[in-house]
């Protein structure tokens, strides 16, 4: 589904990725972890085309097409999905009214009419009770007061209604405490699906106990030093990244 | 109440019989330039004037003379030559030979997106129209329901002859000719204008605004507006075309009165669009307007404003609240970009007890423009227990814009109770961006922004005018962030 190729990209002439590999497919759940300043949410940000960062060279592919020219509205219209760590305010605009703007918006890059109404509310409906939120919640101004949980519901939220190919959690466990890690983390599972893959981006290992990975991936100084199974996130967590450090400079 | 719209209107003129007669004078007479007494007599004589309007406005010319041009707004332009102005140009004559097809492609491209009908486009860009919207017709179709519940609704010109005693008696009460120097101008020189008259405990019907948009979307560069509501009458009165009007006029200055009497309400909406000069801020209409309602006990006069035009904006619709537990509002929305400065606000007089006043203001700057809300809110030593709450927002795209609010809070009563608020934030890449990744680019994602900051101004609009002022926003902005 993502294939990702010797990836080099920098912001302001400074170099963050340098040689990024990733191959995710269809079906699966991959974890990225790794210490502050690695480069984590830089590979979150390129992959969904954030215009301050510059690829230098490399690929982003997705289920076969190349999504390095496109902007990154575009590469949410193929059904590249980002989670944010810190979702933005926009006040006046309900999440109602944000999600279904979103909706039609990509509907019509792809030819299609809005969504009727009746199918909006329907799907609104259906989302809002799978992911248990209150639909007095949707009728708030997007992210505005919200609590970090509330915030990463909603993220979550969009995530359903949207129902993208690929989803890349950005730390999304980062604010919550344990009952809305949970919350969260049940949405993002009931949502897996064996055509949709997710990757999670994470710097503990605590999120990796409620949505397990299939493939555990070490990103440091911008490239990816070390891959293995769930294990490896057990092994982080004891023993912390300096080892890793350690391994990669010696 | 069903409300009287302009789809009404169409089907009632459908099914009308075919009137023939659209027929217009070519007048192509316009005085000298310049001002001066024989001027101001010859506008009147032109207009067919009784004896005391041309007294009237001999008297404005004369004070206005002795005025000088106010500086103290927060704009920078080159003062219009007074004596280089032709004051009177009869009224904009429909060229026949003239089709859509000679009408500047990029306002038409604005129209399309507006959604505004061929036939609306051709009256705002002075091209014959076809027979079923000739204004004729319109009018007669709306003076016949007006006129049943013995609502007066006619050009200012119609009314000095067919109703003199009113306005005779509250022309230039609320807004004397002494006010400022261009009411001044304007009580001088007025071209032409609306006059309004609901009598006692009549609620309007209908919006007045179908009437005005077809009738009225070229009245002259000085207008004058009267709108009188008796006691316990409603209208609800929307000024102005969501069309862009790209008018060559460099100079307008309006004046609005408004009187709402015991229990009266009289809600005032205006869109205002006029040509906002080009992108290297070259051209543009100086709109130079006094605005102002008396509120007499329990009326409530509300002004709603979505100003996205002109280069140079000036324009303080007020309330005076005389009579007690009036209430005064004043919703404003004011965009500007490219080089466009608007200084705009309101004046709140607490004069009455229990007066309550609202400000909602909302400024929105891009490109290199000024954006600067002025208010004054002014309690009267009388004024017990009054109230206001203003909320001045200031929302900013870029970084060459300027935002600026300018108070002023004036309680000589120690019951007052003034509350203020006011915040300025900036359009963030961090938000543009989140809405890109959602599927929304760049140009609907400001719409959305833009549109979620002014909503609670926007909600003030009737309906059908809310939809248009939306799409105005998103088209005002257009291309202001890269």
């Amino acid at each position: 589904m993502l294939k990702i190729k010797d990836l080099h990209a920098s912001v302001e002439g400074k170099s963050i990725l340098k040689g990024i590999n990733l191959e995710v497919k269809a079906g699966e759940v991959h974890a990225i972890m790794g210490p502050n300043g690695a480069g984590k949410s830089t590979l979150a940000s390129v992959v969904a085309g954030k215009e301050d960062y510059e690829v230098e060279s490399g690929d982003i592919v997705l289920s076969d097409e190349n999504l390095n020219e496109l902007d990154a509205e575009e590469r949410a219209h193929k059904g590249v999905f980002l989670s944010f760590q810190y979702p933005v305010e926009i006040p006046g605009v309900s999440v109602t009214n944000f999600i279904k703007t979103a909706i039609n918006e990509t509907r019509k890059a792809k030819g299609l009419e809005d969504m009727p109404a009746k199918d909006m509310l329907k799907l609104i409906r259906e989302k809002s009770e799978l992911l248990e939120i209150d639909r007095k919640f949707l009728s708030r101004s997007l992210n505005e007061g919200f609590s970090g949980g509330e915030k990463k519901r909603n993220e979550i939220f969009q995530m359903a209604m949207l129902e993208p190919k690929l989803a890349i959690l950005d730390e999304t466990d980062s604010g919550l405490d344990i009952d809305a890690l949970r919350i969260v983390a049940n949405g993002v599972n009931k949502l897996k699906s064996k055509d949709n893959a997710v990757v999670v981006i994470t710097h503990y290992q605590r999120l990796l106990d409620y949505i397990v990975p299939d493939y555990v991936h070490v990103l440091y100084d911008g490239k990816i030093v070390k891959s293995g199974g769930k294990e490896l996130a057990h092994e982080l967590e004891e023993k912390g990244y300096d080892w890793i450090k350690e391994e990669v400079n010696a | 109440m069903s409300k009287y719209t302009e789809d009404d209107l169409r089907e009632e003129l459908k099914t009308k019989e075919y009137e023939y007669g659209f027929y217009t004078d070519l007048e192509s007479e316009t005085f000298p330039v310049g001002l001066n007494e024989d001027i101001v007599r010859a506008i009147s004589k032109k207009k067919d004037e009784p004896q005391w309007m041309t007294d009237w406005r001999l008297e404005a010319f004369k004070i206005w003379k002795e005025m000088t041009e106010p500086e103290w707004a927060n704009v920078n332009y080159k003062k219009p030559d007074f004596q280089s102005i032709a004051y009177y140009s009869a009224p904009t004559a429909v060229d026949p030979n003239k089709t859509l097809d000679d009408v500047d492609p990029d306002l038409l491209a604005m129209y399309k997106k507006l959604g505004i009908s061929v036939d609306e486009q051709k009256k705002m860009n002075n091209i014959a129209m076809d027979i079923v919207v000739d204004s004729v017709s319109v009018a007669t179709t709306f003076k016949k329901t007006l006129g049943e519940k013995g609502i007066i609704f006619m050009s200012i010109s119609e009314a000095i002859k067919e109703h003199p005693e009113l306005v005779k008696k509250y022309l230039g009460t609320v807004v004397p000719t002494k006010d400022n120097f261009y009411a001044a101008l304007n009580s001088a020189v007025f071209s032409d204008g609306s006059f309004c008259y609901i009598p006692k405990g009549v609620k309007c019907p209908m919006e007045l605004s179908t009437y005005f948009r077809i009738n009225q979307a070229g009245t002259g560069q000085f207008e004058r507006t009267l709108v009188i509501a008796d006691q316990g009458s409603y209208v609800s009165y929307l000024e102005g075309c969501t069309a862009p009007s790209r008018d060559e006029n460099q100079l307008h200055a309006a004046v609005v009165e408004l009187i709402a009497m015991d229990d009266a309400e009289i809600k005032y909406s205006t869109v205002q669009n006029w040509f906002p000069g080009n992108a290297e801020g070259k051209g543009g209409v100086y709109n130079f307007v006094t605005k102002r309602g008396l509120c007499e006990k329990n009326a409530k006069i509300s002004w709603t404003q979505v100003e996205t035009g002109s280069a140079v904006t000036w324009k303080y619709p007020s309330c005076v609240l005389k009579g007690d537990n009036s209430v005064g509002e004043f919703y404003s929305i004011a965009v500007t970009n490219n080089y466009q400065q608007a200084d705009t606000g309101t004046k709140m007089i607490h004069l009455g007890k229990n007066t309550k006043s609202t400000i909602i203001s909302k400024g929105i700057s891009a490109g290199k423009s000024q954006n600067s809300y002025r208010g004054l809110v002014q309690i009267n030593s009388r004024a017990e227990n009054a109230r206001n709450f203003s909320q001045c927002d200031s929302l900013l795209m870029g970084n060459e814009c300027g935002a600026h609010t300018f108070p002023y809070i004036e309680a000589k009563n120690k019951s007052a109770k003034i509350e203020h608020e006011a915040t300025t934030s900036k359009i963030g890449e961090d938000q543009i961006f989140y809405c890109n990744q959602r599927g929304i680019d760049t140009e609907k994602a400001i719409a959305l922004i833009v549109n979620g900051f002014s909503k609670e101004v926007l909600n003030k609009l009737p309906m059908e005018f809310a939809v248009e002022a939306q799409k105005l926003l998103e088209i005002s902005l257009e291309g202001s962030v890269g």
